[in-house]
């Protein structure tokens, strides 16, 4: 399979706000070393109160279109997912596009696939690109997810947002698209009704059929697809709602689980939701090396997964150096809060 | 409620990414941006220009008792940021405390949410900025 796209740009952004989950179990109750170990989460990131996903998007395009130094007014599509945009009606593209200023020579929409809108973002622009039917194609992972208080989602639903340009200029290709590859079904794991505040998950159910299978038979999919095997790869990063299942995904396929690691963001800044397995792949693009090879595979209640398989090229060592600000700098900055005040960033009272 | 959308649609390439003007004659940036040059007047040819974002806190105070609709976001820092291009601007300092922040400490422009009008009005969105550390 020959490539013809790859990612020219990529950025991350995480909010400076975190809560330990040692700080939510004891307003709950719980014993917090049961929590960490149970769900492989010990701190998550908390947006501003003046931050959304679409600010969250904004900021990660900019270090995206820094990497990969290009005009804005180039992009000829914006594709934003996120199971979080701010308003029911009226798109977060749109707000992205015209605050990167790419606006209006430009195709926009907003997507929605749970946590896995983000690389159906990707997908859509890898098409758009190899069509030529867009020079440029940005592709947005943003969420500033809630969980119900008490929940046990509450340990996890963190904020982040991940951006990645497409192109296929080969000099300008930082790591090749080689394959990707899809595994969807109608799975019920995981759900929000319009109105609802938060969101309503199946207990068990999200495991064993809706993430484990999906996640697998994706990724089994793409080697199939491609005739490539787990030996090809150097990093493997997979959905991480939270920090275990990733794990228990190479151990169950027979994978390195050290070369999972490095993509594994969950246990410091929560699950991002649709831009949980993008911000593991911009740690794994912060630290890969020219040759080697990626394997990301993303999941979506609902429910779906989405595999790619990836070969970074001499060009990545020098662009990375052009963001702004890497993974690893909002990673470092924390502001911690109590719960008191986690409650009212995330205006969980409903007088807030 | 019309008039305050026209406005805040037409102030949006100011607000979202800090598009303002310049005069190609003496070369003075304009933000917000202006269409005639105080200096040159008719000689004055005037351009867009775009910002950078990069700038230092000119001065700066803590804001304890918040306009309607900022209730929640206080205690916070406003600032008079001086552009590198020169002009300055008076924003939120974000993700800070006042005992943070110092005269002539470096910053840059974050695009955030401003107010929304009520929970089924629009979302206003716009620059602040951040220290830079
Ligand atoms: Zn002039």
């Amino acid at each position: 399979m020959t490539s013809e796209t790859g990612i020219v740009g990529y950025g991350a952004y995480v909010p400076s706000y975190r809560i330990k989950a040692e700080e939510i179990a004891r307003v709950w109750g719980e014993e917090p070393d049961r929590i960490i170990k149970g769900l492989g989460v010990m701190e998550k990131s908390v947006p501003g109160l003046d931050e959304d996903a679409a600010t969250l998007a904004v900021e990660a395009s900019r270090n995206a279109l820094a990497v990969a130094d290009i005009e804005p007014s180039r992009l000829g599509a914006v594709y934003v997912g996120s199971e979080s945009h701010p308003y029911a009606v009226k798109p977060t593209a749109t707000m992205v596009a015209e605050a990167i200023g790419s606006t209006p020579d430009v195709m926009a929409a907003d997507l929605e696939f749970a946590c896995k809108a983000g690389t159906a973002a990707i997908q859509i622009g890898m098409g758009l690109v190899a069509s030529h039917m867009a020079e440029y194609s940005l592709a947005v992972g943003t969420d500033t997810s809630q969980g119900r208080p008490g929940d046990a989602l509450e340990y996890t639903a963190g904020a982040g947002a991940a951006a990645f340009i497409i192109g296929r200029q080969k000099e300008q290709i930082l790591a090749k698209l080689e394959a990707t590859y899809s595994f969807t079904t109608d799975t019920p794991d995981f759900w929000r009704r319009q109105h609802a505040e938060f969101p309503t998950h199946g207990g068990r159910f999200t495991g064993e059929p809706a993430y484990f299978r999906h996640v697998m038979g994706a990724t089994q999919g793409l080697f199939e697809k491609t005739g490539m095997e787990a030996n090809d790869f150097d990093y493997f990063v997979f959905h991480q709602p939270n920090g275990k299942f990733p794990l228990e995904v190479a151990k169950k396929m027979g994978l390195d689980v050290e070369k999972v690691k490095p993509g594994l963001m969950t246990p410091i800044i929560g699950n991002t939701y649709s831009a949980a397995s993008p911000i593991g792949l911009c740690a794994v693009l912060d630290i890969a090396k020219p040759g080697q090879r990626i394997l990301l595979t993303s999941f979506g209640s609902g429910a779906g997964s989405d595999s790619f398989a990836m070969e970074v090229t001499d060009n990545l060592v020098e662009a990375r150096e052009r963001a702004p600000h890497k993974l690893a700098w909002y990673v470092g900055r924390k502001n911690y809060l109590d719960y008191g005040l986690y409650v009212k960033h995330r205006r969980k009272l409903k007088s807030l | 409620m019309a008039e305050n959308i026209a406005i805040t649609w037409r102030r949006i390439p100011e607000r979202y990414r800090l598009a303002g003007t310049q005069c190609t004659t003496c070369k003075t940036k304009f933000f917000p941006p202006r269409k005639i040059c105080s200096t040159c007047r008719r000689k004055g040819k005037i351009e867009s220009f775009q910002f950078s974002g990069k700038g230092e806190i000119y001065s700066f105070s803590g804001v304890h008792s918040a306009p309607a609709g900022l209730e929640l976001e206080i205690p916070y820092v406003l600032a008079i940021v001086q552009l590198v291009e020169g002009p300055k601007v008076t924003a939120q300092i974000v993700d800070c405390t006042e005992n943070m922040v110092k005269f002539k400490d470096k910053v840059e422009f974050v695009f955030r949410k401003i107010r929304s009008d009520d929970p089924e009005g629009l979302i206003h969105y716009g620059y602040k900025f951040r220290l830079v550390k």
